[in-house]
């Protein structure tokens, strides 16, 4: 009986092990493939960076949807940037967080001549055609923006969008704005807020964009939460320099107490 | 029975009606009181000329070039189509049976030109009057076939001029003076000297492949399969002139008469007959109701409505063309399931007002067009002065007080939620298109913001204080703020 009961379980071992056998040679062989992202330790709890060919999830509150398009347009950029990227997205998203401006992507320093854009009226039509466009190996990357909390993207969905990708070499990146997160496949899972600009005075101008990126899931790997930097004219992230505060210089003799004339001049 | 000048006239009559004496255009009083157990019906001249167009779709079996010649008539070019049906005189058969069968009251005949056949229908249906012989066919039939108006059939018969041979042994310049050029135009068309063109209903695709079932199919396999044949047929035919099909339309004729036709589009020249069998295969199964065989079909008809000449590109030594040729075709396989405007491109327009700077259009026909696309080129060494995100229409916020009135806000809300203003850049000054005459479109001053959480905002007032902002009485009033984009 108990002899049985083993000789089953190492059988199902087996058969695991067999499946997953050629998920983590791949893996193993895309180490050296990896995309960095260009954020020193980003990139160094990444294992070196990004695995194309996989799904990529970012995650974002409804306000924060600016801030998370400029992280995924990003993470598109580092992964394919010479070749086509379909963007999918449902009609309302439109309305409700603004439609891709081409200036702005010009301004990223990303090519909205490589853009191909496909508006959906559903989610399951939004799903079945980034399935199409994740088997045509013409493409660097397929963005999936999917607003909040949907039925149809469960794990099966994920586990289809994932087996797409490897299959045909082209990355899947998975926008969720307004939406909490559940079990995927997904390679890595990312949250993303806007960050503030480094201090200065109210009219300063702001820098290249920033985001505060959590790295809230790795499959192969530690997480963690960095501040990122988007560098336009390198089309990469990097760390942001670490600005000193401003602060003002302390005195050698400090008084307790400011001298009465001094108050009575100020008054 | 119609209502005309508020009186209820007749408007159509069956056979047996015209046996009891009742004729058009006769008062329904007056009919009943000729035919007292008359039954009546209100006339729907809409529901007459949808029927008459459901019957064009079936004639579409015959030949491709049907015309309407309305209220109640149909015109067909059977020119080389008629020996596929055993002759013209079988032919003739075929419809008037077929139509007979349906209920309707059909007369047909077949000639030389199209004016002299439609005269022949009014009296003498079924006649079918060789090339040169419309003069004498037509000759002895009353004027009223002629289908003139009806002013110039009452003047020719007071003239005394009862059938048609009468009014053709005239001298011409006394009936184009008496009758007006149009009528003698019309009388010489019936009479077989020149012809009116029809304009047939849909145009005459470049290529068509047919397959006619003596036995009417209705199960999917057979379907797919036929058309799997059909598009094999049609790129055989296409390919002997180097040709590839941009539209395609596959048509199913079902027994009832029902046709049903479903167009697919492709961005460039198609010649797989395995990609025109998988783009149809993708649009049956998106089709909102399903393709409903009824009883079965017994013709399948697959055209090619518009086909292009096909540039042959060695494709082993140039990667780019092969990756270009697989998104296209993964474009035509999204657009045929989804809808090709579903599917866009994005083309730079010259316009600095920031709604306008791009378009979208459908990536079928314009992807070679967005490629080569020449987009403004970023400044280095910037951050982003555009958004990545823009809002189709501007925002409105609550802006509660700016230090001055042309000046940045502090705090504003959008969505129901404040956001305090912590860092500034501006104002950008873009102005409306002045030459374009818009009315209302006020100066805008654009403004990049970010507020305490870190998110960078675009917000605009609309107009300028003072000078564009004033009330009736010529008073300051307070501007409109919106919100226009969200930056990363």
């Amino acid at each position: 009986m108990n002899g049985a009961r083993m000789s089953t379980l190492a059988s199902l071992r087996g058969s695991i092990a067999r499946i997953e056998a050629p998920m983590d040679a791949g893996l193993d062989a895309g180490l050296s493939n990896r995309i960095a992202l260009g954020h020193p330790s980003a990139d160094a709890m990444l294992r070196g960076g990004l695995a194309p060919a996989t799904l990529h999830e970012v995650f974002a509150d409804g306000h924060q949807a600016g801030a998370a398009t400029g992280f995924i347009t990003g993470l598109a950029g580092r992964l394919s940037p010479r070749k086509p990227l379909v963007w999918v997205r449902q009609d309302f998203s439109d309305v409700e967080n603004g439609t891709l401006s081409m200036s702005g992507l010009c301004e990223l320093g990303l090519d909205p001549r490589l853009l191909v854009t496909v508006r959906a009226a559903d989610v399951d039509a939004a799903l079945r055609t980034a399935a199409d466009a994740l088997a045509c190996d013409a493409l660097g990357a397929v963005v999936i923006e999917i607003w909040g909390n949907v039925r149809q993207l469960d794990l099966v969905a994920s586990r289809k969008l994932t087996l797409a990708a490897q299959a045909s070499g082209v990355s899947a990146l998975l926008l969720r704005i307004a939406a909490t997160p559940i079990p995927s496949t997904a390679e890595t899972r990312w949250i993303v807020r806007a960050a503030h600009s480094p201090p200065g005075s109210t009219a300063s101008a702001w820098g290249a964009p920033r985001f505060d990126a959590e790295l809230v899931r790795n499959r192969h790997g530690p997480v963690g939460r960095w501040i990122m930097e988007w560098k336009c004219d390198e089309c990469q992230f990097s760390e942001p320099p670490a600005y000193p505060q401003p602060l003002a210089a302390t005195p050698a003799h400090r008084p307790h107490q400011a001298p009465a004339r001094a108050v009575r001049l100020a008054s | 029975m119609a209502k005309d000048h508020n009186a209820i006239l007749l408007h159509s009559i069956d056979e047996a009606a015209v046996h009891a004496g009742l004729s058009i255009g006769l008062p329904l009083a007056n009919a009943r009181a000729i035919c007292p157990e008359l039954t009546v019906y209100d006339a729907d001249p809409a529901a007459d000329s949808k029927t008459l167009n459901d019957i064009a779709d079936w004639c579409d079996r015959f030949t491709p070039l049907v015309a309407l010649d309305p209220p109640y008539g149909l015109f067909l070019d059977i020119t080389g189509c008629a020996h596929l049906f055993g002759g013209e005189r079988a032919l003739l058969q075929i419809v008037t049976n077929a139509l007979r069968q349906r209920g309707f009251a059909v007369s047909a005949a077949i000639s030389g030109t199209s004016i002299a056949a439609r005269t022949l229908t009014r009296c003498a249906s079924g006649m079918i009057v060789a090339d040169g012989e419309e003069a004498a066919a037509v000759g002895p039939l009353p004027v009223a076939a002629l289908g003139a108006d009806p002013a110039i059939t009452t003047g020719l018969r007071r003239a005394g001029l009862k059938t048609i041979g009468d009014v053709a042994a005239r001298a011409p310049h006394e009936i184009s003076a008496r009758f007006g050029a149009a009528f003698t135009t019309l009388l010489g068309h019936a009479l077989g000297r020149g012809d009116a063109p029809i304009s047939p209903r849909k145009p005459l695709p470049d290529y068509i492949v047919e397959k006619r079932f003596p036995e009417p199919v209705a199960t999917d396999t057979v379907i797919m399969l036929t058309l799997q044949s059909l598009a094999k047929m049609l790129v055989a035919a296409m390919d002997k002139q180097g040709k590839g099909a941009r539209q395609l339309e596959a048509s199913f004729f079902r027994t009832d008469g029902a046709v049903c036709s479903i167009m697919v589009e492709t961005g460039r020249p198609v010649t797989q007959p395995e990609l025109i069998d998988r783009l149809f295969r993708e649009r049956l199964e998106a089709l909102n109701d399903p393709l409903d065989p009824g009883f079965g079909f017994d013709l399948i008809r697959l055209a090619a409505g518009r086909t292009e000449i096909v540039v042959q590109q060695q494709r082993d030594l140039d990667a780019n063309v092969h990756d270009n040729d697989q998104l296209s075709a993964l474009i035509d396989r999204i657009a045929a399931r989804i809808g090709g405007k579903r599917v866009v491109v994005h083309l730079p327009l010259e316009s600095h007002i920031p709604e306008r700077a791009a378009l979208a259009v459908p990536a079928q026909h314009h992807l070679a067009a967005a490629n080569a696309a020449a987009w403004p080129e970023r400044v280095a060494g910037e951050p982003p002065l555009r958004p990545l995100r823009l809002f189709e229409r501007p925002e409105p916020i609550k802006v509660p007080f700016a230090t001055v009135p042309d000046g940045p806000p502090h705090q504003f809300t959008w969505r129901r939620a404040l956001h305090a203003v912590v860092r500034i850049e501006g104002p950008e000054r873009i102005a409306m298109e002045w030459w374009k005459r818009e009315g209302g479109s006020l100066t805008r001053d654009y403004f990049r913001v970010e507020d305490a959480e870190g998110q960078r905002f675009w917000i605009f007032r609309d107009g300028l204080y003072e000078s564009e902002l004033k009330d009736d009485d010529g008073e300051p009033r307070p501007a409109n703020w919106y919100v226009h984009g969200l930056f990363a």
